[in-house]
This record gives structure tokens, sequence and C-alpha cells, in this order.
């Protein structure tokens, strides 16, 4: 079958504004997205710039905007989008070229929330593995899927309009720490995560549910941690 | 100082396990640069899932000595038997390790990391299956790679992300340092360093079914190799048993852990006639060439009789959901098939190099088989060869490996630096990599370069892949040779500075065909089958005259030299595997 991809181009070393181009693709229904930027990259147009690398929704690469939402490249397929496709860049962030965008702002959220276990035995840390029950483990295991795509923060209306917010994925990595027994950090985060840039800016708009490739309960995760900074009790 | 020059004491090209992990201990020593051609979190260690072994003995009862004789014996007794031990016995504290960093492992109802069986690990040398495997589900890689890297926020490592190596830095011998690639720029970064570690990771896309990602080019061992150093053992190539049909998508070894099955067309679980002890749970090797011979004997599934059927219906729902999730949904998302319901169709899928740039235990590089080393240069995780993995690598060793000989390369760097001075280098030591760059925008090319890639991914698969012959492996040699003719006329169509990734696939193209051509030659050469080297013309293994590691080297006038170097042999005499 033949599809018509729509790409939104834009290159600063020649355009002022970025612009559609049109390309007809031949697709199997099973064929990924990317499967079809690959086909107009490597035999039709050299020139387009996309980032990817696994190819199966693991490693974060390729989020875009497809027919107007979130998905990743390589795991959105051909039979469950309409024979004329729309890719753009997602948005929030500058656009370096194509479908890359600048992605510094977003890990800036991302280490603004302190992602990485905070304990309060380092000066005699245990020989063995620390104890953690399988419920404590279960506690936050939605939140260790996250593969820093960037798919739910660059589909959220409030970060579009206000960059200094934190954004959801960091409000999720923030969580995979809160709520782990092991970690002892909890206060920090949530002041973090009580200021002006924090949970707080969340209006529960769900696009960032909608828009996980991981199936990761993201606007749940941000309520649990507005509640955990409210009650201060995790 | 001339624009874009950079000092370390330590810079480390690559941002997987491997890298990460010695980025931690390094710059915990000294000035520590991690290069890298992508974000970190994109690496391919992400994509690692069933498990990584240790004796922690959490399950069952355990020893690391076992875990060690698996190791040799999975790899078919070409395995450095000194390094084996030390990644064995070190495997313990590096699970702990990671643990203490933070890493979800999955738990055991009294709350210790829990283990599950995986393949070619035993009990008691050969036993039964033992439940070895350190695991978080089926995203074990997924959690090392997230655990690394916010250890490296917290520590505040340097990261140069989307920096492409062009070259590698040696003056009379000695490392002393890198030149990069600014992807967003098209700018040329000279970094000097007393210590440079290449954790670039694997080069299967060579192959046309793959488990790696469009990105594991081999440009670490590729540049090694333009410069005249050896390479080992590149004819040692794994093949993984279970990739999802026509895409070669990984589907874990834990899915036979948790008591999947494989069957033939016939619904035969085939595995029972060629390992009747573990069955299902033998080596990759075993496993991928039995599917090949049961393919190729007419007893494939599917219309075309040509993959057989991962069957996990027998296997608990619950299991299935909460320990295997990611590849359950590969299989649904990819290929419309629910493994809760029916097989999934699967084929062999190239998977993992075991060979790549020597190294000692010490992750030091080699300069030649009589193990001399290159100074300041060091080298960790698949793209190296120390040896642990042998002619065949067992499932879960790959994320033990960039861990142990990471953290290894990271305190080698740092006690490196502490004791020499940056080495002087010509001013105009990037010139090289700026003309080739030059050189490639600079007039048409006849063909777009996926066209070559497309030939050579089929020509090696259909070659050099499970089932390798003489004749085979001669006729890819000369389409090698004929595939890097057409490269060489291939230009790069696209002449932006900014974000240009034709270019970044041409550079990448150009290191796989090396790494093909290492691999045909070595393959060639070596008139015996051992582990992920099957001849079908040398049916058996042959201790007498190959129990020893290939080296291959370019000469300055570009002709290629193999050597071969003893393997270090310990408690474990080569004897036939039979599980």
């Amino acid at each position: 079958m033949e599809v018509t991809l729509k790409v939104l181009r834009f290159n600063p070393e020649t355009d002022t504004e970025s612009h559609f181009e049109e390309y007809k693709v031949e697709a199997d229904p099973m064929d990924r997205l990317l499967d079809l930027l690959h086909e107009i990259k490597w035999y039709q147009d050299h020139s387009l710039a996309v980032r990817r690398s696994c190819g199966h929704g693991i490693c974060g690469s390729d989020a875009v905007v497809v027919n107007g939402v979130n998905r990743l490249a390589c795991k959105i397929l051909v039979k469950d989008l309409p024979s004329e496709i729309t890719v753009e860049p997602i948005r929030g962030m500058p656009v370096i070229r194509d479908l890359v965008v600048d992605m510094e702002p977003f890990f800036a959220g991302y280490r603004a929330v302190k992602p990485w276990l905070i304990t309060d035995d380092r000066e005699h840390e245990p020989d063995r593995e620390r104890i953690q029950s399988p419920e404590e483990r279960a506690r936050f295991d939605d939140t260790t899927k996250c593969i820093l795509c960037a798919a739910c923060t660059s589909s959220c209306p409030i970060f579009w309009s206000d960059e200094e917010y934190v954004g959801p994925a960091a409000i999720v990595n923030a969580h995979r720490f809160i709520f782990d027994s092991r970690d002892s950090g909890a206060d920090e985060r949530l002041q973090i995560l009580s200021s002006k840039n924090g949970a707080f800016k969340c209006r529960t708009a769900f696009n960032c549910t909608d828009a996980c490739p991981r199936g990761i309960k993201v606007t749940m995760a941000i309520q649990e941690v507005k509640q955990a900074a409210l009650y201060r009790s995790v | 100082m001339p624009n874009n020059v950079h000092i370390y004491d330590a810079v480390i090209v690559g941002a997987g396990g491997a890298g990460l992990r010695a980025a931690l201990e390094a710059s915990k020593g000294c000035k520590t640069a991690v290069v890298s051609k992508m974000y970190p979190t994109r690496s391919h260690t992400g994509a690692a899932q069933g498990g990584m072994c240790a004796a922690l003995a959490n399950v069952e009862e355990d020893s690391w000595e076992w875990h060690a004789f698996d190791t040799v014996k999975g790899g078919d007794f070409l395995s450095d038997q000194d390094a084996v031990d030390v990644m064995c016995q070190e495997a313990v504290e590096s699970v702990l390790d990671l643990e203490r960093m933070g890493l979800p492992f999955n738990r055991t109802p009294d709350g210790k990391i829990d283990q599950r069986r995986f393949g070619g690990h035993t009990r008691n040398h050969g036993e039964a299956a033992v439940k070895r495997a350190c695991y978080a589900a089926d995203r074990t890689g997924h959690m090392i790679l997230q655990t690394l890297f916010q250890q490296c926020n917290k520590q505040g490592v340097e990261f140069y992300n989307e920096f492409f190596v062009l070259d590698l830095i040696i003056e009379g011998g000695v490392c002393g340092g890198i030149v990069a690639y600014e992807i967003a720029t098209g700018e040329i970064h000279t970094f000097r360093a007393k210590a440079v570690l290449f954790a670039t990771g694997g080069y299967g896309k060579m192959f046309k079914i793959t488990s790696n990602a469009h990105t594991l080019t081999g440009d670490g061992p590729g540049l090694v190799y333009r410069k005249g150093l050896p390479l080992e053992d590149i004819e040692f190539f794994q093949f993984h048993p279970t990739g999802l049909y026509r895409l070669g998508i990984l589907l874990s070894e834990a899915a036979r852990g948790e008591g999947g099955i494989l069957r033939n067309g016939d619904g035969e679980r085939f595995m029972e006639r060629y390992a009747p002890t573990i069955k299902d749970l033998a080596p990759r090797d075993m496993v991928s060439r039995a599917e090949f011979f049961e393919i190729k004997e007419g007893r494939g599934a599917g219309p075309n009789k040509d993959y057989v059927l991962l069957d996990l219906t027998a296997v608990d729902p619950e299991v299935v959901e909460a320990k295997l999730p990611d590849i359950t949904e590969f299989a649904r998302t990819y290929l419309g098939v629910d493994p809760l319901k029916e097989g999934v169709p699967t084929v062999p899928t190239a998977h993992y190099a075991m060979g790549g740039i020597p190294t000692n235990v010490n992750t030091e590089v080699l300069r030649s088989a009589h193990g001399e080393v290159v100074p300041g240069f060091y080298a960790a995780g698949e793209c190296a060869c120390v040896s642990v993995h042998g002619a065949n690598r067992l499932g879960t060793n790959s994320l033990l490996d960039i861990i142990v000989f990471g953290r290894r390369g990271g305190l080698g760097m740092a006690e490196h630096a502490a004791r020499t001075k940056l080495i002087d280098i010509p001013d105009d030591v990037a010139k090289p990599s700026e003309d080739w760059i030059a050189s490639l925008t600079d007039g048409q090319s006849p063909e777009p370069i996926a066209a070559i890639r497309k030939d050579l991914q089929e020509e090696m698969w259909d070659k050099v892949s499970v089932l390798r012959t003489d004749e085979g492996l001669g006729q890819a040699i000369n389409s090698v040779a004929h595939l890097r003719e057409r490269y060489a006329k291939a230009r790069v169509k696209d002449r932006s500075k900014v974000f240009n990734t034709e270019l970044v696939e041409h550079i990448e193209l150009g290191f796989i065909i090396d790494m093909a051509e290492a691999l045909v030659i070595s393959a060639k050469a070596r008139t015996e089958s051992r582990g992920g080297h099957y001849r079908e013309d040398h049916q058996k293994r042959d201790d007498e005259h190959w129990l020893k590691h290939t080296f291959i080297n370019k000469t300055p006038d570009g002709d290629t030299r193999l050597a071969y170097k003893p393997v270090t042999m310990g408690r474990y005499e080569p004897v036939e595997r039979k599980y």
C-alpha cells in the first residue's frame, strides 16, 4: 500500500521557518513509522534528520508528533495510522533540525529533582543488599519504566507555555525514588517539587499519560507526588 | 590553544553500561569526560533484558567457581580462565554494588535480590540448571543503564553527547586522546587525555537480522583496526535463538528460564534431541544451530516453514505478565501475536560479538598477540575481548562483563593518570579527520550508501551467520572487498553542518565494512567448529590446532595479517560440550 507522509522540515542554515514536505512511500501494514522515515532518508531525501537507535521502543530516541499526538516512531505501525501521516518534532523544546530537538531543557528538569538514590547510611553501607519486600518494590515499579524519551513532557500544555516547569518526566523520576523504601531523600525532593516550578503546575490534562510509550500512569504518579508534598508523608 | 581542544585525564568513548561504570570510577580519581555519539540513556545496554548472573546463592546453593566453569564450558573452552575467574569472583560484589546504587532488582519473599534460571548456568558443573540470574523483570539492562546514569548525574560526570569519535591519537606507541565530530554543529574537536577507554559496543548491524540497534556499527574496534592494531576472535559472533521473526527484536532467554519451550512446525520440543539434560536452556550457539537444522530439514513452522515457535502458553499468565512484560508487548506490538495464547514466531538473530579489541584483565589494550600493551589505551564491554566469553557468551554474562570490566577500566585509567603526564601531540593532529570529513562531501555519489549497506547485511547473513562453509566465506571475502570499492566511491549528498545524520551513517558504514572484513577473514582461516563459529565443512572442534585466539590486523600496505595467541588455561581441561 502507498502512504503519504507530510514531514515538518527545518534546517537553520537555509530556512527561516519550518515547512512541510510530502513524500510517498510504499509500506507494509506491519511497518513501523520509523521504517518509512528510513525509506525516505535512505532512498528519497538523504537530508532528513531524525534521531533513532534501538528501533523497538526501548532507547527513547525517536519521540515525534504523529498526526497530532506524541508517539515513538518505532512503536507505531502503519496499520494503526491513516494513509496520510503527518510527522512533526516534539514540542516545547528548540528544534535543531527537522525532527531533532534540543533535549537539554528536558534533562535539566530531570536533573533538578535529584533522580538518584539518596540514603543516610553512606558512612556504614550494608555488606549485602538492602532488604526490600516484593510489596515495597512493587510500590514504585511503574515509574521505573521511564526511558526519558520526553513524549510526556513535550505533550504537556503547561510545559509548552512555561519552560521553567520541570515537566511530567522529571516528576515521574522523582516518584521512582520518593516511593522507594530504600530512599531517604523524599523531603528534599518534595521541597523542590513544591516550589513554583514543581508538581503543582500540573493541571491534570492527561496528555502525558496518553503519550507515554511505556504505559506509565504519569498523571497518577504526579498526583501521588502532589499528595506526598501536601502531607509530607510517603 | 586552538579552538575545540579539550584536556582531561581520562576520556571514555561510549556511554553504555561499560562506559558509565568506568566513568563513575575514573571521575572519583581524575578529571574525566564521557564522549558519546548518543545521549547516554539511548545506549543499547538499555535493551538487555533477562539478567546479570552472580553466585549470590540467594535462592539456591551456588558458588562463583560453578559460574566460572559454566562460562568456560559455554565459551567452548576458548575463554581465558584467569579473566573468567576475575569476572565470576567480582560478580557478587558487582551486583550488590548496583543494588546499593539503587537498582530496583526483583525481590525474594524475604526481601533479598531474586534470582532465576538462564541458559548454560548450572549447579555443580552441569548437574542441573541453577537460579543465578539477578534481574528486574525483563528490563534488567534498562535498570542498569538508568541507575548508572543517575549516579553519573549525582557525581557530576562531564558528558559530550552526540560527539562521534573519528580518530584515536597514538604517538610513539602511546595513546594521547581522540578526535571527535560534534553532530549538532559539524565541528571537529580534539580531546587530549592521559588515558582513553573505548566502550563503544557491538557491531551487529553488519547482519540483515539482528537484535542490535541501528547505531551498533563497531566504531571503536573499526578505528583500532584502521590504526593497524589487532582485533581478537572477531569470527565468534553470537546468534541469539529467539529473535522476533523477520525483525530480529530480542525475546529474552528468560522466557525459557521461566518455562518457555521451543517447538518446531510439528509441535515437537526439538531441543530434547539436541541437549537432553537442559534442553531449551542449552547455550545459545547450540540452540540457534538446532533451529537452523530444524528449518533446513523442513521442520520449520509457518507457511514457509522458516521459523520456530517460542511457546509460553504453559507458563502461568501471571508470571508472563509480571516477569516478562516487555517481550510480551514486543510480540503483541510488532507481530500481532499474543504469547499467552499462541507460539511466537522466532528465528536466530545476530546478537553479540564475543571478539573485539584485545585487552588484559585490567582492560589495557594489547598491541600484539604477545601481550604488550598500548600505554594509556583501555577497552571494556562488547567492543573489547578480555576474553571471558570465548567462542560463545552465556546469557547474562554481558551485563556482568560491562560492570566488572567497566569498573576495572575506570580504576586503571585513574591510576594511570596519576602517574603519567599528557604526551605531546602534533598541532595538526585533527587535520586527517578534517580532510576526511571534507572529502566525504566532495563530489557526487553513484549510489546511496543504504544500497551498499543492504547488500553487505544480506551477504553476511547468507554466508557468514549460523552455518558457514569455506566456499561461502571465500565468496563473502570477495563480496566485502567489492563492497569496500563501492563504498570508496560513495559520497554524502547532504552538505549541511547541522545534525548531518547522512554523514554519520556514512562513517558508520565504513566501520561496519572494516569489521565485516576482519570477521570473514578470521572465520575462513579457522577450519574447525567452536561455539558461535560453526563450519559445515569442519564440524568438530579441533583443540590440537585451534585452541587459540585469532589476532587480525591491517598492515601499512593494506593487507591483513593473522596471528594467534594461546588460550590461558586453568582448572578446566577441554571436554566435549554436552548438555
